[in-house]
């Protein structure tokens, strides 16, 4: 484990920037920003 | 002192300070009652902090990782996932322990003069119940239901943050509390209480962000270290930490770096591995 302990780090590492070019390509940011700006009634408690 | 250890004694407060200050710096917010609309919105902030509390400048990575599994359009949340895997190979769990104002609020919190709770198996079973609660209200339930089970039925960051500020500001929502309100309120109360006498009882047992950086801690870059070489194996690190480490480092571990002070061999230190 410890001998691929860097590899996995940098495996990882270059698939999280990866998928977070994806998203932001598949405008997910925009599906998170329109989330994020409207009050979530769930999580205040009004359901 | 040495500087370092003056870091880990006061360091480690005023970033915990300095971080929920940021996440929620939209402080006009707090007094109309309404939420920050900018475009930072987009960006998930690495600790749990309810993107509808007022001052929120960022969101929420649970509420926006269940809204896009809700979310039919599209089948795996790139930019959320990836975000999250970003935040836990970077710091694993240095997330829960220098950067999440959930966090500093339930060490606020423990510092108040009641009996408490110390470690024991039951809470180290207690331990596994977070990714119970990751499994099926992070995922199962926005999955089959198309809604964010953890934040409608448990948070309770949601509640003191966003909850009770913007409902107490807004008439329009006074009007439309209720049933659910009234669990969410309780469901915090009985975790402040709890939170008084077990320290960080709901980092340890239920928080599913958590439990997302645990399976990050033994690879994350940054992070705190034992000097195999120095370590004698003499358990007075795990003894004294409060939380359900095994092993300094392990997946329950917070690296807030206190055990480094028990240590007598000095083999704790917080390393990077660039």
């Amino acid at each position: 484990m410890k001998k691929y302990r860097k590899s996995i780090q940098i495996a990882v590492l270059a698939m999280a920037v990866g998928m977070i070019a994806i998203g932001i390509r598949m405008e997910e940011f925009r599906d998170v920003l329109y989330k994020a700006v409207m009050i979530c009634m769930e999580c205040i408690g009004i359901g | 002192m040495g500087m370092k250890d003056n870091f880990v004694k006061y360091g480690r407060r005023y970033t915990q300070l300095l971080s929920a200050v940021l996440y929620n710096c939209h402080f006009p917010g707090f007094v109309t009652g309404r939420i920050y609309k900018g475009e930072t919105k987009g960006i998930c902030v690495p600790g749990l902090n309810c993107y509808s509390c007022p001052g929120a400048v960022g969101a929420c990575p649970l509420g926006s990782l269940q809204g896009a599994i809700a979310n039919s359009a599209y089948k795996l949340p790139f930019y959320v996932v990836g975000t999250l895997m970003l935040f836990g190979i970077l710091l694993g769990r240095m997330i829960c322990g220098f950067l999440c104002p959930f966090g500093l609020i339930q060490e606020l919190l423990y510092k108040i003069p009641v009996p408490k709770m110390k470690k024991s198996k039951v809470t180290e079973v207690l331990s596994y119940l977070k990714y119970l609660i990751l499994a099926v209200f992070v995922v199962g339930i926005p999955l089959v239901k198309l809604m964010p089970g953890f934040c409608k039925y448990i948070c309770p960051a949601g509640t003191l943050l966003a909850g009770i500020p913007l409902v107490g500001t807004d008439p329009h929502l006074q009007a439309m509390v209720g049933a659910l309100f009234s669990w969410k309120v309780f469901v915090m109360a009985v975790c402040i209480i709890i939170c008084s006498v077990c320290f960080r009882a709901f980092c340890r047992f239920c928080c599913p962000l958590g439990a997302i950086y645990s399976f990050f801690n033994p690879i994350a870059f940054f992070g705190i270290r034992v000097n195999e070489e120095k370590c004698t194996g003499c358990n007075a690190c795990i003894r004294f930490c409060k939380m359900d480490t095994k092993k300094v480092g392990d997946r329950e571990c917070i690296h807030c770096g206190e055990c480094k002070k028990v240590c007598p061999e000095g083999a704790i230190g917080f390393r990077d591995y660039f």
